[in-house]
């Protein structure tokens, strides 16, 4: 078995990539952002979140007033200012890019305020008076978690399933350690105990407690994420020292000191973000050489530009047009054999000619299946990718009383996505519950923020009709 | 090879107010940075060109509190405003007067002005006006301005805002002094004109202002005890800064305009941080300027690129020396009467240069005119004015972040000008409606 790196270096290698901010930087920062009307980034946000407004509270030195306004509209707004991927969505949209300067640092100013109302240890908002209405939600990833929260905040009883020891899902098990600790995921969980919620974890819901929740409760939410990573297919995937990234990823995350082959030369195979974080921490838990194998062009591979930059950086080398045909070895990986491949006509060819990339850990991360049994459980249909069939508008599937989104419905997005689509299925499921109802004073702004509160009108002018 | 080499032309930056010399227009106002002579010599070596020696008066000299100055900072910029409670010096006017001593016999050529402060008592000012001129003093400044502590012991602010008591006290340095003698003045009045045209009936060769304006610099929202205090209480105290410029260039140009005080000379102060802010106040009629909060700010190093700022926008504008250029823009200055109702300009914004932030937006439609429209098809998000509307207001190239983003142009009307005051004795006739009233 390799040598494991001493703990110190593990302790270096995942501490925070992106610091918090200081107080004077937070307002310096917070001052340069223009406070544009009908800002894009507030568009680009999948929660709409009132960007420029909870800068502005930030540079008037109301932090707390700028964390309501954050996580009003996304209740997971303390993960996503770490997990978020920035770049393409709030601060990809900045009207900086289009001037002489950086975008404004939102994620981490969007930290500073949401640090500030977990210091202060005190929820901006509070359950909605009870309406005797119980709602089951299975699953305590972002997805779930969210819904809870503004179901809470309506006045709904909420039961959450979970079927691993801490609530969180990828949040607390499966996002980089440099991105976000799993203390602060749970932190923000708190919030789910203190509206009220049940947490039941270690609980994995299987056909008979599906049809139990069925009876008890009014409502069902879905949200439970995608099932066990793809398999290759390939020839030697038994072999020891092969393993799939989700668990490789979760059992660094649990600093798990029997994780084996931590100096091992490792080879990942995909070209996602998974796959590339997969790379990334291999290198950062040590790995002698990390060889990132991708059987596309650097064009289609579907990993963001900056989380690539990241691995190089950390020293992982990218393999482009390389298929994996073989993953060689006795009584373990020694090595991986690839075809060159090239796109003809939109269609990928594979060359005859091989070549050996030698190893001795290769990781998997080519995707993950659809949980089919599950939404079956519950009477919900599916789309032909294996996909959860929901109404766009209320996320409600095909059984009127469940209601799905995150990874199950999208086919796997990011946490704000997640967040998002817990938000409007809690309001999809209140207004089940009372049909036309109106939102009331303390959920009358979330509720406004699900298709993107129309916070900057642009008034028609009867002078542009006349105007060539 | 031919060499067309021009030789640059000689830049002369000394200056003259009231008869005081001095190699170039920068002088200390009386404040912290001219407490000492050790103070003064140093900042004559960085280059400034004058010093107005922090205010005398009489022994024994006054105690000052600690926690002493206050400042407002406005987005990520530090001291857009200052204020202070000092009182003049509270070192004994023999060191004082020894010191100066000092300073002019190793700095002959620069100027050393006296600030002078005592009771408004005949004698009191003829024995400290001599003591001062044989120490070897420039000039006098009297201190008729700082609003605070002094104030209330019957001098400062109490002996400015009273045009009657200035001119008294001046008359009384007057009779004694042989050099020259401004007036410092207060801009804590209703009209500034009047205690300048005291000054100048008392006798004094110039006038510097403004002075501090009253001034209270918040209470911290926390504790809700005042921000900058002295153990919880405060009192008002003097402001001043980048923030009162504005103010300070309204009040010279009243007194240079004023056909009573036209001409007298102006030492410019209020808000001056960099060289173009001293060359405003020339072009409105000051002959020197005095700095202190970007001095306090920054140290007397600034003075570096003072001096080599002006020398360049003079160079620039081919001015060889001061009087090419003091009080050039002040005729500019006039009553609203005399504006002309039929200019005319409107805004325009360059769709290459726009980022979209629709700032102009929002404030031309929710505050102004409502003449800045958004095509929103094809989620297009750049803003353009409806030109039609457009009242030539500004706020839109005001609010627009963008360097030359918003323009606002003029618009040839085809009207004769047409000024109120013609309008009126036209019995309200003639005038063309050059923007649409709604």
């Amino acid at each position: 078995m390799a040598r494991r790196p001493p703990n110190s270096v593990w302790r270096d290698n995942f501490a925070e990539l992106k610091k918090p901010l200081a107080r004077e930087e937070a307002r310096v920062e917070a001052s340069r952002c223009l406070y544009c009307y009908d800002a894009p980034c507030v568009k680009a946000c999948p929660t709409h979140i009132d960007i420029p407004r909870f800068i502005r509270q930030i540079a008037a030195a109301d932090p707390l007033g700028s964390g309501a306004t954050i996580l009003e509209a996304n209740a997971l707004g303390h993960s996503c200012a770490r997990v978020c991927p920035v770049e393409v969505l709030c601060e990809g949209d900045c009207v900086y890019h289009d001037w002489h300067d950086k975008p404004i640092h939102i994620a981490r100013l969007q930290r500073y305020a949401t640090d500030a109302v977990h210091a202060s240890d005190e929820l901006p908002f509070e359950p909605g008076a009870d309406t005797g209405k119980r709602v089951a939600v299975v699953g305590a990833g972002p997805a779930g978690a969210a819904c809870a929260v503004y179901l809470r905040r309506l006045g709904h009883a909420v039961t959450i399933f979970e079927k691993r020891k801490l609530p969180g899902g990828l949040n607390t098990s499966g996002v980089a350690e440099y991105k976000m600790n799993a203390k602060t995921s749970l932190e923000e969980l708190r919030m789910l105990f203190r509206l009220g919620c049940s947490v039941k974890t270690g609980t994995t819901v299987d056909g008979a407690l599906a049809a139990k929740l069925m009876r008890d409760f009014d409502a069902v939410f879905l949200g439970v994420g995608l099932a066990r990573a793809r398999g290759l297919g390939i020839p030697g995937e038994g072999l020891p020292g092969v393993m799939d990234s989700l668990s490789f990823i979760e059992r660094v995350k649990a600093h798990d000191r029997s994780l084996p082959g931590s100096s091992a030369a490792t080879v990942v195979i995909g070209g996602g973000n998974t796959a590339v974080d997969a790379a990334t921490q291999s290198r950062r838990t040590g790995a002698s050489t990390v060889v990132l194998a991708y059987r596309r062009a650097a064009e289609d591979m579907s990993a963001y530009d900056f989380e690539v930059a990241l691995a190089r950086t950390d020293g992982a080398e990218v393999l482009l047009n390389a298929a994996p045909k073989r993953i060689l070895g006795r009584k373990k990986v020694e090595g991986v054999e690839f075809a060159r491949t090239k796109t003809v006509k939109g269609k990928l060819v594979e060359e005859k000619k091989t070549f050996i990339v030698p190893c001795d850990r290769v990781i998997t991360a080519i995707g993950q299946s659809k949980n089919r049994a599950l939404p079956e459980f519950f009477g919900a249909a599916l789309n032909d990718d294996g996909t959860i069939k929901v109404d766009a508008k209320t996320l409600r599937t095909s059984h009127a009383k469940v209601f799905a989104g995150g990874d199950m419905v999208n086919g796997g997005k990011e946490v704000v996505n997640a967040s998002a689509d817990g938000k409007r299925a809690a309001w999809g499921i209140h207004q089940t519950f009372i049909p036309g109802a109106d939102p009331d004073e303390d959920s009358a702004y979330w509720v406004s923020t699900i298709d993107g509160r129309v916070v900057a009108p642009i008034v028609p002018r009867a002078e542009d009709v006349h105007e060539k | 090879m031919k060499n067309n080499h021009k030789p640059r032309a000689k830049i002369d930056l000394s200056a003259n107010t009231g008869g005081i010399k001095s190699p170039n227009p920068f002088w200390l106002a009386s404040a912290p940075p001219t407490n000492s002579g050790a103070q003064i010599m140093r900042a004559f070596e960085y280059g400034w060109g004058g010093a107005v020696w922090k205010t005398l008066g009489q022994d024994p000299p006054v105690v000052n509190v600690t926690s002493r100055y206050g400042a407002m900072d406005f987005g990520g910029q530090k001291i857009a405003g200052f204020n202070n409670i000092e009182l003049i010096t509270d070192r004994p006017l023999a060191v004082n007067l020894k010191e100066i001593y000092e300073v002019k016999k190793r700095f002959p050529k620069n100027a050393v002005i006296a600030s002078l402060m005592v009771p408004c008592e005949r004698q009191a000012w003829h024995d400290i006006t001599k003591k001062v001129i044989d120490a070897g003093s420039d000039g006098i400044e009297l201190n008729f301005g700082c609003p605070h502590g002094m104030s209330e012991r019957g001098m400062g602010a109490a002996v400015g805002q009273v045009p009657e008591y200035v001119k008294m006290v001046t008359e009384f340095v007057k009779e004694a002094s042989s050099i020259p003698v401004l007036v410092k003045l207060t801009p804590n009045v209703a009209d500034v004109r009047f205690p300048a045209r005291a000054a100048k009936a008392g006798g004094a060769d110039g006038v510097s202002l403004i002075n501090t304006i009253n001034s209270i610099m918040g209470v911290d929202v926390e504790t809700m005890v005042p921000k900058f205090s002295v153990g919880g209480k405060i009192s008002h105290g003097g402001y001043c800064g980048p923030a009162v410029k504005p103010i300070a260039l309204n009040m010279i140009s009243q007194i240079a305009t004023d056909p009573e005080t036209r001409g007298l000379p102006i030492s410019g102060i209020g808000g001056i941080s960099n060289w173009s802010d001293a060359v405003e106040f020339m072009l409105l009629g000051s002959s020197s300027v005095q700095l202190c909060t970007a001095v306090m700010h920054h140290g007397f190093r600034i003075v570096e690129d003072l001096n080599a700022g002006l020398s360049g926008w003079m160079r620039r504008k081919g001015f060889t020396k001061l009087d090419d250029f003091i009080g050039k823009t002040a005729p500019n200055i006039v009553d609203w009467k005399h504006l002309n109702l039929h200019h005319k300009t409107v805004a325009s914004i360059d769709k290459n240069k726009c980022i979209g932030c629709d700032v102009c937006y929002v404030a031309c439609n929710d505050t102004t005119h409502q003449c800045i429209a958004i095509d929103t098809k094809k989620k297009n998000r750049k803003p353009h004015v409806v030109q039609d509307d457009c009242v030539g207001c500004n706020l839109c190239s005001l609010v627009c972040p963008v360097d030359g983003c918003i323009t606002m142009t003029p618009v040839e009307t085809g009207l004769k000008p047409l000024t109120w005051e013609e309008l009126t004795k036209n019995g309200m006739k003639g005038y063309g409606e050059v923007y649409r009233r709604h």
